[in-house]
């Protein structure tokens, strides 16, 4: 295989006494389509957070291309931010601009174009996610898919080669969830993205993924091809992919916390000695 | 203790990222016509707000002053002395000082609400994440906005409280305008008003600074939100009196 594009090397990171990773390994090979599958809470959106050197970790190494994220010069930072496109979980579109004002923005603030040139690239990409006609809405006045759909377009305006998508198509109808796969499909084949795609919808995941990795506890708990993961007989994927309600996944945060307090003991004496909060 | 070293120590953090962005952020090719017109913006949204509850306020207490001295001033005879302290008291002091309380409330508890909002949307992430560095991108024209904005305050709210104090003198106290005018021109020197405008311009980026940090500061939705912007508006207040004071025992020492 080629060189890893991105490479997450012993990631520790805690919240005051949260412990969100500990001892994370992962390479990210160019081109590829990577899904990162967890349970609400397990960090997945503080895994995107960690990858744009935007939260700083307790221990470990993020290697961008070989080179330490947390050496990088304010240049190189931002150079390799403006190489990457996120769309947030929220969306996150500014809700003071409007649509058109909001997909501008980083062009205005990063290339020389002139304004009709900008606009029309607007036009292109809102086209593209199907919400040209909203173009001068503002995003208070847009349902919660279309603002992702906005994110999205608004991502992609840079015209980046690497992706990472939080939870792209969450809360959409099927209909907009065919539509954001495909998209995401496009771009990958089309001009060879790299993406890294954070979803708990088991259908996309299998659809987009080259590979496939499930956060659990602090680790990927599981790392492999589709086809590895359809036919594996590890219980946590097992369970995690089949949506079954026993087995070892529990909700970190409720089920022992709340024997724990209804029992009145420390946490981590919970029976089978889960570690959680 | 501790944390509120830390607080301190973090927003003088921010002054400094602030100034060291206040360059690039005006100077450099492409961004220049889009910061400009950033901070013109700001200025019509924190400012213009404020005119008219800031002339309204220093009229009244021009005429509280001139009230609750003359009596005083009437025992020794010399009334029309009252013109004299009025434009002392306002020029120094009050003008500067009031026009930032109610610019606190206007625009400081705006630019609070507005950027921890943004926080709680994930924008300022979003904005980190496309490599718009947010304090460049939001502190700078709102702390620039502010200063101008702060000293334009002051001169309104100076004039109001001398025509308030004009008008108490003419119908209460039987000083002809005239006279108080007089007066007035006579006593203030320009290192006065300076002083006052100096103070304003400071107050601006200080009313400004400390809403975008407790801004950015905001943790945990809308509540974050609401908490921080009462936070600012107090802290604001504590602030102001406190960076007055400063500036006061400075210009006592040095005499102006
Ligand atoms: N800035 C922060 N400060 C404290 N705790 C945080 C912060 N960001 C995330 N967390 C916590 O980290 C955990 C993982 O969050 P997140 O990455 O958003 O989970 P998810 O996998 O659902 O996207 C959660 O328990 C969350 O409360
Ligand atoms: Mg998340």
């Amino acid at each position: 295989m080629s060189e890893p594009l991105i490479q997450l090397q012993g990631i520790c990171k805690s919240f005051g006494d949260t412990r969100i990773y500990h001892d994370l390994n992962l390479d990210i090979f160019p081109g590829e389509t990577l899904v990162i599958m967890g349970g609400s809470g397990s960090g997945k959106s503080t895994l995107l957070r960690v990858l744009m050197g935007q939260l700083k970790i307790d221990a470990g190494n993020v290697l961008i291309r070989g080179r330490t994220l947390d050496e990088m010069n304010r240049g190189e930072l931002d150079s390799w931010r403006k190489s990457v496109g996120v769309l947030f979980q929220s969306g996150a579109l500014f809700n003071s601009m409007t649509l058109r004002e909001n997909l501008a923005l980083p062009v205005r603030e990063h290339t020389d174009l002139d304004d009709e040139t900008i606009d029309l690239m607007v036009q292109i990409y809102l086209q593209l996610v199907g919400l040209r006609e909203h173009i001068d809405k503002l995003p208070a006045e847009l349902s919660g898919g279309m603002k992702k759909r906005g994110g999205l377009a608004r991502a992609l305006m840079m015209q980046p080669r690497i992706l990472f998508y939080d939870e792209p198509t969450a809360g959409l109808d099927p209909v907009s969830t065919a539509q954001i796969d495909e998209l995401i499909m496009n771009l990958k084949n089309k001009m060879g993205a790299t993406s890294v795609v954070v979803t708990h919808d088991m259908q996309s995941a299998f659809k987009l993924a080259d590979r496939l990795a499930l956060l659990f506890d602090g680790k990927f708990a599981a790392v492999g091809s589709v086809e590895e993961f359809r036919t594996t007989t590890n219980p946590l994927v097992r369970q995690f992919v089949d949506g079954r309600l026993e087995g070892p996944f529990v909700n970190p945060s409720d089920q022992c916390s709340y024997k724990a307090q209804l029992l009145g003991r420390k946490i981590n004496e919970v029976p089978h000695g889960q570690k959680t909060t | 203790m501790r944390a509120a070293i830390e607080f301190v120590g973090d927003f003088f953090y921010l002054l400094l990222d602030t100034l060291r962005a206040i360059m690039p952020a005006l100077s450099n090719g492409r961004g220049r016509v889009l910061a400009w017109r950033n901070i013109w913006m700001q200025m019509n949204r924190i400012g213009v707000e404020s005119i008219p509850i800031v002339c309204l306020v220093m009229f009244c207490i021009g005429a509280i002053l001139a009230m609750q001295i003359a009596p005083e001033l009437a025992r020794f005879g010399i009334v029309p002395v009252t013109a004299d302290v009025v434009a002392l008291a306002t020029f120094r002091e009050m003008g500067p000082l009031v026009s930032a309380v109610v610019m606190t409330g206007f625009g400081g508890a705006a630019i609070a609400a507005e950027i921890g909002t943004m926080v709680v949307g994930e924008e300022i992430e979003a904005m980190e994440a496309m490599a718009i560095d947010p304090i460049r991108f939001l502190v700078v024209p709102r702390v620039l906005a502010g200063m101008v904005m702060m000293v334009c305050l002051t001169v309104l709210g100076d004039l109001a409280a001398m025509f308030g104090g004009l008008v108490a003198s003419a119908l209460l106290l039987h000083l002809g305008a005239l006279q108080y005018v007089h007066h007035a021109l006579a006593i203030l020197k320009v290192g006065d008003f300076l002083t006052g405008l100096v103070k304003a311009g400071v107050f601006g980026v200080l009313i400004t600074a400390i809403a975008c940090f407790l801004g950015l500061k905001v943790r945990g939705g809308a509540e974050g939100v609401g908490l921080n912007t009462s936070k600012t508006v107090v802290f604001t207040i504590v602030a102001l009196i406190v960076v007055d004071l400063i500036f006061t025992s400075v210009f006592f020492y040095l005499g102006v």
